[in-house]
């Protein structure tokens, strides 16, 4: 069957089955590949969207759960020619060494400086503590958001 | 000149055209063998070439890990990355750099010395000759073989070299496509593995028809003996039989392990092969002190799972994988599949950051496995979650014992350290078994206990002797002839447990002898790097300014050169102990000689603490019945961005000195300062990691 998004602004239809993941589609059906599986267990974050401007796990999300509903990925951010401040923070910083979990961070990030423009740093923490970074890189990525958001990161 | 030894890298690709070609686009074509693993080394490697060419940075095009292209280099491996890949990238460069100038001299009729480089373009007395990398040089530059003989710059005229330029492959991932995860292919089937329980379990019966139920969409099957494959153009079906399959699949043969079995405790009485390095034993006089400390099974648990690719076409295998080393795989793949080597190509794709040898080649082979059954498909391999960490080599457990003799003052005249630990790398190449491989209608023999020498650093016993200045000093190493889990290397080897059990140690002895730790540490020392770490550390971490024992807030303090031979690195950590841990503060300082991008360095030592961290105080591989438990981030916790400290870290100047690699130097030196600050926050002593709440409400109870 045909199911109906609204991803990074632009109208879809995919004909999958209601209950296949939301990952499965944004990679697969519409080669959205900044969007990462990382569990399937909504336990890493990597797989972090937007739906209706709130962080959400794709990996087990049922895709017709969201019909209709506007979903931002990373690629609804910036591109590598004209990058999200919020991307660019992150590459100000050198804010990560492998860059597995940065997608879903910067994802997070971006409801969180959309809702808090100014977020303190304990804010910051609360807001990505549902995203692992296996490398370590914890601390420039809590201050590529502080940066982005002195920067004034716009929505 | 036959005195000249060349690094590892150029010993084995001699001619200079393996490292460097000019492209008719004014780009330098940089070939390495080195891979990037998160660690941000291809940065550092095109710094050096664009130093030793003097082309702009933005010139170099690195190409990294690839058999049909690149030289071989062996694993990326050990933190030595850039002493023997950037050695080779100087020397190769250099050399090139000459040969190019010594025949412009002979055109132009001038002496070298009139010649420079500006941008890859060639002046004379600082005038345009009109010559430039691009239109003068030719392959007669390149038919040599690299002599080593050519000086390269000295560091006091780098201009690229040490300087902190940004990473160019952190764009494309924080926008999109940038992992082998992410590679599209034509004729892309997606593949799930059910797994052969553990080595030697036999299949004894397979409901397929469940399993395709549970798919929901076309699948096939691929069996072999005891490898089973599910293939189909679906990922989402793929998945989800794989899920399935394990409740349809009938195993025999399969061991029953226990808890007890995954303790480093275990190993004692099990059967290894026994060693004895450094300095006989000697009859001493004194006071005997000793104490023993552990670190369980760990894993490297890296964000994402295992992938691999892998296409079968006229006989020719092309593979692309996330290992650390592309020629040993390749190597492994085609013995494994009776290919010629020559007919087998690997390519690098970056993965997630994994800090050793995890799923990736394992991966690898099961894409390759599967092509060869399905020719003229490129098959996907994408390893499950709980496949990830049930399935991967985990760093094996590790005890370490400590003894000294004590003089008169309480100093050690006699130092022991035995160790008990599997092997820490079991590589394919190094008598590891591939996993896919002992599924297979020819399985694999049995692995074989292996670890590196002392040449190489040693595995259990890597940083086993400490630099102190003991009169003598030894490492006994058992290494248990075989494992209840697959083992292989994870950052450091043996590095964390044996420098927390020697620098955990000497807080003990310096507590015995009533000494302050640093400054007992500081007496029996003479390596005078070492020594202006240790001081820089203590000084701004207020060191002098500590608290007594016991009141909950602690302050701990260690040091180690990584392998005796790489990094030196010091670190304190300051820390409140209520129920559990909760960092508060790290102090860190590193001395690695040259270093070639500051920021890249600071990034992997910071990155080394928080991992440590993690390690010390929350990881424990779980292991029962069949095998490892904690197959999920609930069961197998890491630090999160709450729980981590603030991080302070100073890389000494000291350019002049051979760059030391240090990937892995604050390693074990976290881990041991966390150890000494939850002791002096307690007053008691937690020798078995992790540091967990059940750990320290033991100690406390005591």
């Amino acid at each position: 069957m045909a199911i109906d998004l609204v991803v990074n602004g632009q109208r879809v239809s995919v004909a999958v089955e209601p209950t296949t993941p939301l990952l499965d589609v944004l990679r697969n059906h519409l080669d959205l590949k900044g969007t990462r599986y990382g569990c399937g267990l909504e336990q890493c974050g990597t797989c972090m969207v937007l739906i209706d401007g709130v962080p959400e796990y794709s990996c087990a999300r049922e895709v017709g759960t969201v019909g209709g509903r506007a979903i931002t990925t990373i690629e609804g951010l910036g591109t590598p020619d004209r990058p999200h401040p919020l991307q660019q923070a992150f590459i100000d910083e050198q804010a990560g060494q492998c860059g597995y979990c940065l997608s879903g961070i910067i994802v997070t990030a971006k409801a969180l400086l959309d809702r808090n423009p100014s977020p303190s740093r304990t804010q910051i923490i609360e807001a990505l503590d549902n995203h692992l970074c296996r490398c370590g890189t914890h601390t420039r990525i809590i201050a590529a958001v502080e940066r982005a958001a002195k920067a004034g990161a716009p929505a | 000149m036959s005195d000249v030894v060349l690094p590892l890298s150029l010993q084995t690709n001699r001619r200079l055209d393996k490292w460097l070609r000019f492209q008719p686009d004014r780009t330098v074509r940089l070939a390495v063998g080195k891979v990037e693993i998160g660690q941000g080394v291809l940065i550092a490697l095109s710094q050096i070439a664009a130093e030793e060419l003097d082309v702009a940075l933005d010139r170099i095009d690195i190409l990294a890990g690839d058999t049909a292209e690149a030289p071989d280099e062996g694993s990326t491996s050990s933190s030595l990355s850039i002493t023997v890949s950037g050695a080779s990238v100087r020397l190769a460069s250099a050399e090139l750099r000459a040969r190019v100038l010594g025949r412009l001299a002979q055109r132009l009729n001038c002496a070298p010395a009139e010649l420079s480089v500006e941008d890859g373009v060639f002046l004379q007395n600082g005038n345009p000759t009109g010559h430039d990398y691009w239109s003068f040089s030719s392959a007669e530059d390149f038919a040599a073989d690299i002599t080593g003989t050519v000086a390269p710059k000295k560091p006091s005229s780098y201009r690229v070299v040490g300087k902190p330029v940004p990473r160019r492959d952190l764009l494309p991932k924080v926008t999109g496509a940038a992992f082998i995860h992410d590679i599209v292919r034509p004729d892309l089937l997606h593949a799930r593995v059910v797994r052969q329980p553990s080595r030697s379990a036999v299949l004894t019966a397979l409901d397929t028809a469940a399993i395709e139920k549970a798919a929901g969409a076309p699948i096939r099957f691929v069996r072999l003996a005891n490898f089973v494959a599910i293939v189909g153009a679906d990922e989402t079906a793929v998945q989800r039989a794989a899920v399935a399959a394990p409740a349809h699949a009938t195993w025999t043969g399969v061991p029953t392990l226990t808890p007890a079995m995954g303790e480093a405790g275990y190993f004692r009485g099990q059967p290894s092969d026994d060693r004895h390095i450094g300095d006989p034993v000697a009859p001493a006089s004194g006071e005997v002190v000793s104490q023993t400390y552990s670190r369980p099974y760990v894993a490297h648990a890296a964000l994402a799972p295992s992938c691999g690719l892998a296409e079968f076409r006229n006989g020719r295998l092309e593979v692309w994988s996330h290992t650390q080393g592309v020629y040993p795989l390749r190597n492994s793949v085609a013995d494994i599949l009776g290919l010629p080597r020559e007919q087998v190509i690997v390519h690098h794709a970056h993965g997630a950051g994994c800090y050793g040898h995890n799923g990736a080649d394992d991966a690898a082979l099961d894409a390759a496995i599967i092509a060869q059954q399905i020719p003229g498909q490129c098959i996907r391999v994408q390893w499950r979650r709980e496949e990830e960490f049930g399935f991967e080599p985990v760093s094996t457990a590790h005890m370490t014992k400590v003894s000294a003799v004590l003089d008169a003052n309480r100093k050690p005249v006699d130092w022991t350290v035995e160790v008990w630990a599997g092997s820490h790398v079991q590589r394919p190449v190094f008598g590891g078994n591939m996993l896919a491989h002992e599924a297979l209608p020819n399985p694999a023999p049995p692995p074989k206990a292996n670890d590196p020498t002392e040449a190489n650093g040693g595995g259990g016993t890597r940083n086993g002797i400490p630099l102190y200045d003991f009169p003598a000093k030894r490492v006994i190493h058992h290494l248990a002839l075989e494992t209840v889990v697959r083992t292989s290397s994870l950052r450091g080897l043996g590095a964390l447990p044996n420098v927390y059990a020697i620098e955990c140690f000497m807080d003990e002895l310096a507590e015995r002898a009533g000494v302050d730790p640093v400054a007992y540490r500081l007496s029996l020392l003479s390596d005078q790097r070492a020594r202006r770490l240790i001081e820089d550390v203590a000084a701004r971490c207020q060191w002098s300014k500590r608290g007594p024992a016991g009141t909950g807030r602690g302050l701990g303090l260690a040091w180690a050169q990584y392998k005796n031979r790489a990094a030196y690195a010091c670190v304190a950590v300051e820390l409140d102990v209520d129920y559990e841990v909760k960092l508060r503060r790290v102090w860190c300082a590193a001395d690695a000689g040259l270093v070639i991008n500051p920021d890249g360095a600071r990034n992997q030592l910071d990155g080394g603490i928080i991992h440590a961290a993690s390690m010390t105080l929350k990881e424990k591989v779980q292991i029962d019945g069949a095998g490892i438990t904690s197959l999920d981030w609930d069961s197998y916790p890491i630090m999160r961005f709450s729980e981590v400290p603030e991080i302070d870290t100073v890389i000494m100047h000291n350019p002049d000195m051979p760059t030391l690699g240090m990937g892995e130097a604050t390693f074990g030196p976290t881990a041991a300062a966390i150890g000494n600050a939850v002791a002096h926050a307690l007053g008691v002593r937690i020798r078995d990691m992790p540091l967990t709440r059940e750990r320290i409400a033991q100690a406390l109870v005591r």
